[in-house]
Formats: C-alpha cells, structure tokens, sequence
C-alpha cells in the first residue's frame, strides 16, 4: 500500500459541471462538505454518498467518492443495504424535506430508529425546487405556491423534532452559509457512531428565497441564533442573552444576562446528553427564542450494523457452513436400491 | 374419471391394494391439521410412497370456532406410481367438526369415506356451520361411506391419567386420529412417537400423553367392529437410490438461493418485509447466518428491495421476496436496478390478486407484472419455478443470470409451490457448475477514462464495488452515456441506451436450453403449454390422454424471459396449443404476441390447483 498523501477539498470535486442554479446555498454546502472531508482525512475509496431524488440529491454527482443517486425517498433503505453489506464504508446520505419527511418520511423513521451508522444531510429549503416551487411538508403555514395559490393550510413538520421522536441519537443544525461552523458540526457527525441527523437550512433563491432571512441575515444572525456548545453555558446576543430552565412548569425561557454574570442570571449549561432538553431546544418558537444550532442532542447508543454484526459473530462462531450438510437437514430416507 | 361406487367391504383381515390414495384432514384451524397433515407426510416418505400435499389453510389465524371460514385442511396424494398433484378428489375425507365437512365434502369422490368426530356435531356447531339438521343421521351422506364415533370424548379417555386440562387433552385430538390413519396404511408409530418425545421434551406429560392418544388412535383401529374402516395397502414407489428429504417450495428455493450465491462466490443478502405466502423464505434464511447470510426485515417492500440493491451496489448478491402487493410497490425500485444494471433477485410467491385479493389461496396472475411491470422500456429476466423441489434448482438459475448479466431476474413461484411439500432426491452439490463473480479492480489505462458502463461480450457492465481503490464512481437512475456512465441526456445516447439494456436481456435467450418437450414428442397435434406449478397436473393429464391415443404433448416452461430461441418454431410444429393457466389468459397473450401462433387458454381464477380431470376434458375438447 503506498503512502496516503493528505488530500485538499479540491481533491473531493468531480469534473462534472455542478446543475444547481446560481446563488443556490447547496453551492456553500457542497464547498462545506468538501472542506470536511479534507479535514477528516476521508478516504475517497472507502466513501459513499447516497441520495434520492430533489435538487439536493444531485450532490453524489459532484464528490469525487462513490455515489449512488437512487429513487425518491429511498436513500436510507438504498444506504442500509450498502452499510450492511460493508460497514467498512463512510456512508452520507443527502436528502432534502420533501425526500426525506414526504416521500421517504417512513425510510428515515426506521434508519434513525435502527441507529444505522451513518450521516443524514437533510437540506431544507421549505420547499420542492426540482418540480418547480410547490410547497414541502417543511413550508409554514401560509406559503403560496402553484399547488397552494391561496396559501397552504397544512401544518409544517419539524425534522429535527422527527428525528428526535424517532429516536436519533445525534441531531444538529447548522446553515448553508455558516461556513465557519459547518466543518465542526460535520465532524462531530462523523465521529458519532450510529445515525448522525444534520438539518441544513438551505436558501432556495428561485422558489423560496430568504425564507430563513429573519434568523440567517447578518444584522439579526446574533440576536436570533444560539450556538450550542456542550458544558458551555447556553447564551446568544454576544453574551447579553441566555437561556434558563423554568423549574415551575418546565420550559425554557430567555433572560438577560448582566455583565456576563450568566450563573446569576440562571442560564443553564448545555448537556448534550439531555434529550428532555434537547426536545425543548427544537421545539423553541421563533420569533420569541433564538434559533437553535449546532450539536443539540448527542447520546450514543451501539449502531445497527454493529450489533448485527455482533450477533453473526457470536451465532457462527464455531460453525462450519457446509452447504452439502445443509440440504441433508430436516426429515430423510434413504432409498438403498433402485426400486422400479 | 371417478364413477359413483362405494369402496368394497374389506374381507376379514385384507386389505386393499391401492395405486395410490388421497387423504384430506380437515378442521378448525386451532386443531392442528397442517401438523397431522406434515406428520401423515413424513409418514408416507418412510413409507416410500410418492406424494404431493396441498395444505389449504385460511388467511386468519384462529377464526372464530366452528365456523366454516375457519376451515383448515391438508391433503395428500401418495402412491405407488408417479404422483405429481396432490390429487383431484380425496378417498378419504376426516371431518374434525361440522363446518370442515360442509366445506370439503363437495371435494371428496363418490363413494369415499368420511371419518367424522360426532363428538363435534353439536347443535350449536351444526348451526355454526349451516346445517339445519345433522348430516351425520339425516342421511344425506348416503352416496359415500361414512364412519361417525365420539373422537373427542376417545381422546379424552386416552388422556384421562395424565391430569391435563380439558382444552389441553382435547388437543391431543388430532394425534388420536394420526394414530388411526397410521393403522389403515399399516404405518409404523415409532417415527411419530420419537418425534413427540423431542417436540415435547421440555414437557414430558404432554410428549406421553400425545402418544397416549396417538397409541389410543391406532389401537381403535386394531379393535372396532371388522369392516368398520378399510385398510388399505399402498406400496413403495419407483426412486431411484439415494438420500431423500421432504421438502416444500419455500424451503428449497431458500436452499437454492444460497447454493446459487455459493456458487457465485458472494455473500447473499436477502431484504424482505413480512407477507402472506412468501415470508416462510424469510424465516428459513434469517437462520442461515453461517452460510453468509444477511436477512433484514425492511420496514416496506419498497425499503425491502432498496436495500438489497444497495448491497448488489456494495458487492453481495442481493434479494427481494414478496407476493403480489408487495411486488408492485417495489416495481420503481425494479427500474433503479434496471438502470444502474446492478444484480438482483425479485421473488413472488404468487397468490390471489387483485389488491389483497386471496392471501392464502394460489394463482399465477403475475405474469404482465413480471414482464411489463415497471415504467418505461424496463426488461428483466423472468423464470418460473414448477414444483417444490424445482424451486432449488430454478433459484440457482436465477443467481447465475442475475450476476453474469448485471441484471434484475424476476423468480416466480405461488403459493401452492411454497407451502405443498414433496420428496426430495438430494442434490450433489459438487455437481453443479460454479460461475464466480470477478469484480473491476483495474485502473483504466494513462489518459482514458473510468467508464462503469463498460461492458463485456454478453453487454454486462462491469461491477464496481465501493471500497476499490482509484474507480470512484457515481450511478444513479438518470439516463447514463454508454461511452462513459455520466449523465447524459442526449436523444441518440437514450436510444442507444434502451437498444443496449433490451438486447442484454434478449441475449440471455442464447445462454439457456432450449425448449424441450417433457412428454410427447414435437409435432403431434396438441401441445399442452404450461408454466409454474401447474406442471403437475398437465403432466398427468397428458399423460393419461396419451394412453388413451390422443395426440398430444406437454411443454413446460421455465424461461418466461426471455423465451427460450426455439420455442416459436418447436410451437409451430403442433396443429393446436392449449394453455392452462391460473389466470384469465397471460402465457397465452404473450405466446400469442412473440410468435404469432393461435394459442387457446384455459383458464381457472378459484383460488385452488387445477384438477387433472378439468385439463384432460379441455385436451379432449380441443382435440375433438
């Protein structure tokens, strides 16, 4: 085996002419993947990206790894075949909110439920870009598009709050423009063994443009954003907010926070491991409570290939698979002679 | 065809000489009749008859008691001669209780014997079933032989010293009647009572007090009035020398499916989400993890055969297995692995369709599904199992095409096929020809391109697994340039595309047998042409007419796609062509539309086999 040369992000484009439209964020998060997979020391050989079907299920296309485009909603079932058949391989699953909460809703439920070892990159734009503008199952109340021209009436799904009432084990959120974060949140995802969920909010500029603008534009990112670090306490507005635990009834609450004195102020520390907080932190309304990102919830749990392979181990142990044996099981007879 | 006549008085101590008999056990579905069915099977084996079973059980599990809907039953042919059905009409019919006559007497032939448990025909269970007055005295049964005595209260009385509960030794019921059945074809207990011991070893009152009852049974037999039951003698049947095992569809297909991955040289992964009559296949491989065996329960058909494709894509041989529905929702699924020319096994039990249709009862209506299912031009190749023993070597057939081809195969089977069991010569496996996988590891040459689209002599891609160094790669189900596999939309490249996937699978024609004849000879004037599990049946059939003087032959297929090169001209040889079909006309249309020849269907949608007499009159009306 020769030497393994570290590679650059470059080295994990391909030569093909990446489709999204211009201005598009899964430009930013295509380069912040990539930036990633340098940083990681991945191996292209031995990575996977596996995707559905949507504007962001193009991204196999463009990572000089291995890459299987399957069919709407299908990644997860498509990426558990391949992870069971060799967990050796870094499986990426990229999926958007339509493909992974409408058509492919029930195939995510069971990869996060199982643990499988892998990560999710769910992009949600609030909306169906590749088909042209109709609203998702993420699209709030309200939006008006060409299959809801009065507004849509159907409540809105929060895939981080799906993931954790599916039982994922590592859910994070990060934005497509928060370049600076995006590789540590990523990292952190790879190095979690079992079902790492990472929402992306992701800025759709034909169909859906500025959707996030409330909490993502620059002049409002550090009143609207809290960025969650475990065993750090939870603040935001540059240390002037935080948020505190009302014991009474159970909720979280924003209070001020003086001259950075948040322990009298009763900001709690974040406990990544704490999934009732962790629920609270997803459920958190915005405008009202900042915006959620980062690490929000990781407790590990042994992953699903894992524990299959754990158990072939201990079935076969010892075990001669002779296959001649095999078909003589069961109920036999021999006929010694001929009989006409 | 059978004749109204009562069967003869046996003569004090004889027995008669059968060629062969048929038996059909039926009862509540909680009286265990699938399990005295199994057992009078294994018991016919050491026999060394030849036999064919057809358990016909119903889609609920415990139905409520009594009732007609929850009618459970077994029957087995077994005789001395060749036995390819589990016969037309049963000699013997055992009714447990008053509906499982009601629904099986129809079945039974004039002048066969019914065995009764009266102890069953109460006022309540006679109302159950429909009957206003009891059949078992109004006399309504005159046209057979009938044999009416307290079964239960016997079983009750066997058992009565091993202080079982009353539910407890009324189950013993059908070991009593089993230990009957073995003293009117003069079978040994031994094999039976060793086999309570160990299904009861961990409770040894029961495993005594089913021998008991099963003691009791036989002795009855022995003991009651001469003439009361008349004994019959089946000889062993004509085998060759060897190891033989009972075995049913599933559970052969199951075998050959890992056989055939063996013979490949890859590790087998099987995907499937339970249903009705498929999941026996499920349950047989999750224990073969020591053979290389993957088993996942998916949490759809869809995820099911997703899954599997995903591990084709990783280098293992993946597998689907469903029955009908399930095999529709997998069809755009069947399209990804069309596309990506990835290997694949798609298995259907076929059952009762439309939608939920008949769970439990067989048919063969999936032919269209299988070879027109999917959306756009989307060939696969398509095999049909035609018995249960057959189903080992059809899987095997399945796994070489799938892997030599880089291709989607469609296996069939039905539910008959699945759950009938039959002896079972035990392969040599060393005999079989082995077909090892070799998987792209080259680097293409300095200054050319990886193309995973590259393919060999037979058009098979070449097959990539993730994990090789230097051939990252990417896939998908967008349309891909044949010069290079990237996405490529361009109108002469989609043509060339859809011309190269159909000539892949219309090449595989060159790589299969020919069709042969399995009885009779080309050029007769019928051919009889089946396919599936209606082999038997069309078998016999023929060969009853045939020495009768008719003119005509059975030709069954098992390559429905492609069709074997031959099978036009071999057709065109025959003045008329019979197609008996468990669906309204599918084989039919097809021989129709790829030959232009005047195929003529015959058809059955009932849920049950076709009986040999239904084919032997369509042979005589189509020869007359």
């Amino acid at each position: 085996m020769n030497v393994q040369t570290p590679l650059k992000p470059a080295d994990f484009a391909t030569d093909q002419e990446v489709r999204w439209c211009p201005g598009c964020g899964d430009y930013a998060i295509l380069k912040g993947v990539q930036r990633t997979m340098a940083e990681i020391g991945a191996r292209p050989e031995n990575t996977v990206f596996v995707s559905g079907i949507g504007c962001s299920s193009r991204f196999p296309y463009y990572m000089a790894t291995y890459g299987f485009h399957t069919i709407h909603g299908r990644a997860p079932a498509v990426a558990t075949g391949v992870k069971l058949a060799n967990p050796e391989l870094d499986v990426w699953l990229v999926t958007g909110d339509g493909d992974g909460l409408s058509i492919g809703g029930n195939h995510l439920l069971h990869l996060l439920r199982r643990n499988l070892d892998c990560q999710v990159l769910l992009f949600n734009n609030e909306i169906y870009g590749l088909t042209k503008g109709q609203y998702s199952p993420t699209s709030r109340i309200g939006t008006r598009t060409p299959t809801s021209p009065f507004g849509s009436v159907d409540r809105p799904a929060s895939p981080c709050a799906f993931a954790i009432g599916a039982g994922a084990r590592f859910i994070a959120r990060c934005i497509d423009t928060s370049q600076k974060e995006m590789p540590g949140i990523l990292k952190r995802a790879h190095a979690h063994k079992g079902t790492s969920f990472v929402e992306l909010y992701q800025n759709c500029i034909v169909y859906n443009d500025a959707v996030f603008e409330a909490f993502t534009a620059k002049a409002n990112a550090s009143e609207s954003q809290i960025w969650l670090e475990h065993g750090k306490p939870m603040l935001f507005a540059g240390g002037t907010r935080g948020l505190t635990l009302n014991r009474q009834d159970l909720r979280l609450e924003v209070v001020e926070v003086a001259d950075g004195n948040w322990e009298a102020a009763g900001v709690i520390v974040h406990d990544e491991t704490n999934k009732g907080v962790a629920q609270m932190l997803i459920d958190m309304p915005f405008p009202g409570f900042p915006i959620a990102l980062g690490v929000i919830f990781c407790s590990p749990a042994p992953s699903y290939e894992s524990a299959l392979v754990e158990q072939t181990k201990t079935l076969t142990q010892g075990k001669i698979a002779d296959l001649s044996a095999l078909i003589r099981k069961g109920q036999t007879w021999e006929v010694t002679e001929r009989r006409d | 065809m059978a004749t109204k006549f009562k069967d003869p008085m046996p003569a004090e101590g004889a027995a008669i000489a059968r060629d062969a008999v048929v038996v059909r056990f039926a009862g509540d579905s909680g009286d265990g009749m699938q399990l005295t069915g199994g057992q009078f099977t294994l018991s016919s084996a050491l026999a060394g008859n030849d036999f064919a079973t057809f358990p016909d059980f119903p889609a609920e599990i415990r139905a409520p008691q009594g009732t007609t809907f929850g009618v459970s039953a077994f029957q087995i042919n077994f005789g001395s001669t060749a036995i390819e059905t589990a016969g037309d009409a049963p000699d013997i019919l055992v009714a447990m209780n008053p509906a499982a006559l009601k629904t099986n007497l129809s079945a039974l032939r004039p002048g066969g014997l019914i065995i009764a448990d009266s102890g069953e025909f109460t006022a309540r269970n006679l109302k159950k079933a429909g009957y206003e007055v009891d059949p078992l005295t109004d006399g309504s049964l005159s046209d057979y032989r009938l044999v009416a005595f307290d079964i239960s209260a016997r079983t009750m009385q066997s058992v009565a010293d091993f202080g079982l509960g009353n539910k407890e030794a009324l189950r013993c019921k059908n070991m009593w009647t089993l230990g009957l059945a073995l003293w009117m074809f003069d079978r040994d207990r031994q094999p039976l009572i060793d086999w309570l011991n160990t299904k009861f070893s961990k409770n040894p009152v029961l495993a005594d007090a089913n021998v008991a009852a099963l003691n009791a049974g036989h002795a009855y037999g022995e003991t009651a009035e001469m003439g009361t039951f008349a004994r019959y003698r089946v000889d062993a049947a004509a085998a060759e020398a060897g190891l033989y095992r009972t075995v049913t569809g599933a559970e052969a297909l199951s075998l050959g499916l890992v056989t055939g991955a063996n013979l490949a040289h890859l590790p087998l992964f099987f995907g499937s989400y339970p249903i009705t009559p498929a999941s026996s296949i499920l349950h047989t491989l999750a224990r073969l993890k020591e053979y290389g065996v993957t088993t996942f329960q998916a949490e759809d058909e869809i995820a099911a055969i997703c899954a599997a494709i995903g591990a084709s894509y990783a280098g293992q041989l993946g597998v689907t297995s469903s029955s009908g529905p399930g095999i529709a929702l997998k069809g755009e699924a069947m399209g990804l692995a069309i596309m990506t020319e990835l290997p694949l096994i798609i298995v259907n039990s076929q059952r009762g369709g439309p939608s939920t249709g008949l769970p439990t009862k067989t048919e063969q209506s999936d032919l269209y599904q299988a070879v027109y299912g999917r959306n756009g031009d989307a060939p696969l190749a398509v095999i049909a199992a035609s018995s249960p023993s057959d189903a080992f070597d059809a899987a095997i057939e399945a796994c070489r095409i799938a892997v030599q081809y880089m291709t989607p195969v469609m296996l069939l089977t039905d539910g008959y096929i699945a759950n009938a069991a039959e002896p079972w010569k035990v392969p040599d496996i060393s005999t079989y020809e082995e077909f090892p996988v070799t998987f792209h590891e080259e680097l293409p040459a300095e200054g050319t391109e990886l193309n995973p689209y590259a393919r060999d002599e037979k058009l098979a891609r070449v097959w990539i697994k993730p994990g090789t160094p230097g051939l990252m790669h990417r896939i998908g189900g967008i349309e891909k340039s044949f010069n290079s596999g990237h996405i490529d939309y361009a109108p002469e490249n989609h043509q060339k595309m859809t011309d190269t996937r159909k000539a892949k699978i219309d090449g595989i024609a060159n790589d299969i047998p020919e069709q042969d004849v399995c009885l009779g000879a080309p050029g007769e004037k019928l051919a009889v042409v089946g396919w599936g599990s209606t082999f038997g049946p069309i078998h016999q059939a023929v060969r009853r007419a045939r020495a009768n003087g008719a003119s005509v032959a059975h030709i069954h297929i098992r390559h429905i796609w492609p069709l074997p090169r031959n099978l036009g001209a071999l057709l065109k040889t025959y003045d008329r062509i019979l197609v008996p079909e468990m669906n309204t006309g599918q084989l039919k249309t097809l021989l129709r539309d790829q030959f232009l020849v005047d195929a003529r269907p015959l058809n059955k949608v009932s849920g049950q086999p076709f009986k040999i007499a239904e084919i032997e009159a369509a042979i005589e009306g189509a020869l007359a």
